[in-house]
């Protein structure tokens, strides 16, 4: 081969690299952009004035100072310690029978305990207000005591933290080992004495991780609250208020720094923890086989069934309560509740934003997400910027959506700013959701990739192919499931979050989730309840869809997926 | 070109590939410590040394995959130390063989063959005589899942040899392979490399691979090469005590030399030259190559012993023998003829010869 011959391919190889780099410094840059730079601006803002001028912590020392700020803060661990143990032990049980037992339906079980994934954290509230409140069915469950108030909120809370601690526990509670119990029985060990000696050292990083989640989850939450607080104040309540209702920016910077605090602690935490469990099961290790047993199997069915009942009240109630015209007392079938154009919040174009927006959330959010994880994990280039990629991916989990939509509005409505053109825009919606969901969509994208032989790459490489058509044809397509997984999991997130998005929307770009936190203040509490059925019926549909192609998927790659 | 011929170097075989002086670390731990090496043209070399040596690192290096913190690396003359991996036309089989799971046999083997240049027609042609060279022919439409671990193994051969590359790099490829299926496909590499005469690197662990098969042998300890060699000298002629240890079987008695007499325990050995060292050594000898027949009084360093054990292995007798005053056994390879000519057994007393040209020393921290 002559060097006159060999110069032209050399510049394409070369180009190829570039590419690369070129992508990886893109990605760093929008992370920097659209994660690190927001919170700055928020974090700094705390520590301004209303002018401008740097004054250090007086702000936060003005807040503590304002009379009933103490009581929002020990209300909101209140709530979110009492969610925490509420949730994650009856997580833990019903988790326990999904995995560890022979009872009857368990697939059925499953997917009602993951249900309340696909609705907005307002539902449970708007559903335990038919169910509990004044004119409620059960009313006379609650001895004289007000839905509206603390017992509301710990009730939405576990409706909405539970699938997450079922996601986690059921995990952890699956992969145990065999031969751990087999040598636990051939010594003669009592159930309980398994019980506690191998099966709950064995859950505890999953139950510790568990706990982590939901007390995040429960202190940054702000549907519930909002829906059914009553008078009971919380932080993610205060941030509204200071900034939708009082235009205070400063003090809202000092909440949302409070609220980024207990999630930015328990996210270190379960960091640190997840990294220990990973030695937990090693490859010798034999997957546990729960045997029947019929005490057991029926206590622990009778027990899910009754959870899963209740969680299936809370849908159906928000979904009868939509169908009728009154609720309890006229239920004759009535879609007039659907007519969401005659009523405030944006109509049935708010609807089809949020459809519009989950769209574009799961299509731009997978691409961007998964060749992140691509060329962080996969690349050996520019090594500083692939190191930004992944730290600033594990940032959004710690960062609760009030927060970043507060961060946002700094960020992006400064006048100084030349992307503020994007500001109450459908594109700052995308944005903010992508930013939002983004770690667990990237930890799942890394996941995959790290299951490939890690010689893709250079067999590629090796063979004269560019880095991006091994990409394509092979990298893609046996990471297909996990594609998939992400793009469900960005659509129905973005179908179903308020918090980050209820700063950031313009009239124009008003979306579901906002039209039932909007339709319930203005009372207006069927059609609330109806457009959170909407978004029900959109995500459990787009699920049901992901599971056939899953499914189709799974048939078709049979031949080459083996096994 | 003539009047330039006193430039050119003497030698008529040119390298095909020259590494110089690469080192290479990963944080900590020095993989790679100033390995030297050259590569002729058509020739079979094999890395061989124990895991974790640094073989598959140097291998990385020389294929371009992994960026070397020093040395350089030429091909035919030219530096290509800093050429990407695509360029340096290198065929690699993995270890893991790293098939592409979604695509067929044939999608695997055609995957650097590029389209624009050979045609739809031209690629299923190359792919079919691919596949007939490695003895896989009709396989095409499988997907790599579908095939037994060596069928996979003679696909990724194929896939590397697809472009024609000038030099092919096969990191263990016969590990992960069943004892059996190993020795057929060692004898089938061995005869393809020969047919179509590409150079070759191949990385092992295991000895009697790199015997059978190499031209040549760099053995490798702690990321460095100790020795390069034909099987037979490096078997023969090993230059650390690690390579007499590391290949084949070898007895390490300690002793002390002194000018061209090795002093153990009581008695005296004589050596063929006194170049060797002086001092504490290790004395060191191949079990095959301690002799029993004809050992009379003038043999040369005749030494009696007592046969401790005699245990039969199938082709040959192995034997403890106790040195008396030596402390360590010697083990040696007896033949069955020997054994039974001789009427040999456990407990019995006999004069040994350790021929002076098979006894190698290395020096020993006293
Ligand atoms: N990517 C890497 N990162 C860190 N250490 C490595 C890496 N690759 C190899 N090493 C280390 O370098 C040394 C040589 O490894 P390797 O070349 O794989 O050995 P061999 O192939 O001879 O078994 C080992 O100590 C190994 O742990
Ligand atoms: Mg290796």
């Amino acid at each position: 081969m002559s060097a006159v011959a060999a110069a032209p391919a050399r510049r394409s190889l070369d180009r190829d690299a570039w590419i690369a780099r070129v992508a990886i410094a893109a990605l760093a840059i929008a992370l920097i952009v659209t994660v690190a730079l927001p919170l700055y601006a928020m974090l700094s803002r705390g520590l301004e004035s209303k002018s401008g001028a740097f004054v250090g912590f007086a702000n936060y020392v003005a807040y503590f100072t304002t009379p009933g700020v103490g009581r929002a803060v020990v209300n909101s661990l209140v709530i979110a310690l009492a969610s925490t143990v509420v949730t994650v032990s009856v997580a833990f049980a019903f988790a326990y029978g999904l995995t560890r037992s022979h009872m009857p339906c368990k697939g059925v079980l499953k997917a009602v305990a993951l249900a309340p994934l696909l609705a907005p954290s307002l539902l449970p509230g708007i559903a335990l207000v038919y169910l509990f409140g004044k004119q409620g069915i059960l009313k006379s469950l609650m001895f004289g005591q007000d839905i509206y108030g603390p017992i509301g909120i710990l009730l939405g809370e576990v409706f909405y933290c539970f699938p997450a601690a079922i996601l986690i526990l059921s995990t952890a509670l699956s992969l145990s080992d065999q031969r751990l119990h087999d040598a636990a029985v051939s010594l003669g060990a009592s159930r309980w004495r398994i019980f506690r000696t191998v099966t709950l050292p064995g859950a505890r990083y999953g139950l510790i991780s568990a706990c982590f989640v939901v007390f995040t989850l429960a202190i940054t939450d702000f549907g519930v609250p909002k829906v059914i607080g009553g008078w009971y104040d919380v932080l993610a309540i205060d941030v509204y208020k200071q900034v939708v209702g009082q235009q205070d920016f400063q003090k809202g910077a000092v909440v949302s720094a409070l609220l980024l605090l207990p999630a930015a602690l328990a996210f270190t935490a379960d960091f640190f923890v997840r990294r220990r469990q990973v030695a937990l099961l090693s490859a010798r290790s034999v997957a546990f086989r729960p045997r029947p047993e019929r005490v057991r199997d029926g206590l622990l069915f009778i027990f899910c069934a009754a959870v899963a009942l209740a969680i299936l009240t809370v849908l159906l109630t928000a979904a009868g309560a939509s169908f009728v015209k009154f609720w309890p007392y006229n239920l004759d079938l009535w879609l007039g509740h659907y007519d969401f154009n005659n009523k405030d919040g944006g109509g049935w174009r708010a609807y089809y934003n949020s459809v519009e927006m989950a769209l574009w959330t799961a299509t731009c959010g997978t691409a961007v997400v998964f060749l992140g994880a691509y060329l962080s994990e996969k690349s050996n280039l520019f090594a500083a910027g692939r190191a930004t990629i992944r730290f600033l991916a594990m940032i959004p989990m710690a960062v609760p959506g009030l927060v970043l939509g507060l961060a946002y509005i700094f960020f992006f409505n400064d006048p100084a700013n030349p992307l503020n053109v994007l500001y109450r825009t459908m594109a700052i919606l995308v944005i903010s959701t992508i930013v939002h969901f983004y770690t667990v969509a990237h930890l799942t994208a890394v996941t995959a990739l790290k299951q490939m032989d890690p010689e893709f790459e250079a067999a590629g490489a090796s063979l004269g192919v560019p880095w991006y058509t091994t990409f394509r044809r092979v990298t893609v397509p046996v990471a297909m499931p996990a594609v998939l997984d992400i793009s469900i999991y960005l659509f129905v997130s973005a179908m179903t979050t308020v918090s980050a998005v209820v700063f950031l929307y313009a009239p124009s770009t008003a979306l579901a989730s906002i039209a039932v936190l909007n339709m319930d203040d203005a009372g207006d509490i069927a059609p609330a309840a109806a457009m959170a059925m909407m978004i029900v019926y959109t995500s459990g549909a787009v699920r049901l869809l992901h599971w056939l192609a899953t499914r189709g998927l799974a048939r078709r790659s049979q031949a080459w997926r083996g096994r | 070109m003539l009047r330039f011929a006193g430039l050119v170097m003497p030698s008529s075989k040119p390298f095909y590939l020259r590494v110089a002086g690469i080192g290479k670390r990963f944080g900590d731990t020095v993989a790679l410590k100033d390995v030297s090496l050259s590569v002729n043209q058509g020739e079979l070399v094999c890395f061989l040394g124990p895991s974790g040596c640094g073989k598959t690192t140097l291998l990385r290096v020389i294929a371009g995959l992994e960026p070397q913190d020093a040395g350089r690396i030429e091909r035919g003359g030219r530096d290509i130390s800093f050429l990407p991996a695509a360029r340096r036309d290198f065929g690699i089989v993995f270890q893991s063989y790293a098939l592409f799971p979604n695509l067929t046999v044939a999608d695997n083997v055609s995957y650097g063959l590029s389209r624009r240049r050979l045609g739809r027609a031209g690629i299923a042609a190359k792919v079919e005589e691919l596949l007939e060279m490695v003895g896989l022919s009709g396989i095409g439409e499988r997907y790599p899942a579908q095939l037994s671990g060596g069928q996979q193994q003679r696909v990724a051969l194929a896939r590397a040899l697809a472009p024609a590359p000038g030099l092919l790099l096969l990191d263990e490829p016969l590990s992960a392979l069943d004892a059996r299926v190993r020795g057929r496909l060692r004898q089938q590499i061995k005869a393809l490399q020969r047919r179509l005469g590409v150079t070759t690197i191949m990385v092992t662990h295991d000895q009697e691979e790199a015997l059978t098969l190499a031209d040549r042998i760099a053995v490798m300890n702690h990321g460095m090469i100790e020795q390069v060699g034909t099987p037979l000298e490096i078997y023969r002629r090993p230059v650390s005590r690690f390579v007499a240890d590391f290949v084949g079987v070898m007895n390490v008695l300690d002793a002390t030399a002194t000018g061209g007499m090795v002093h153990i325990g009581t008695r005296a050995l004589r050596l063929l030259d006194d170049i060797a060292p002086t001092g504490p050594v290790h004395l060191c000898i191949r079990p095959e190559d301690v002799v029993v027949r004809g050992v009379g009084a003038a043999t040369a360093n005749a030494v009696p012993v007592r046969i401790e054990t005699l245990e039969f292995t199938g082709p040959f007798f192995r034997a403890i023998l106790r040195l008396d005053g030596g402390e360590a056994p010697l083990v040696a390879d007896l033949s069955i003829n020997d054994v039974s000519d001789l009427a040999l057994a456990a407990g019995q007393a006999v004069t040994v010869a350790l021929p002076p040209d098979r006894l190698r020393l290395y020096p020993r921290e006293a």
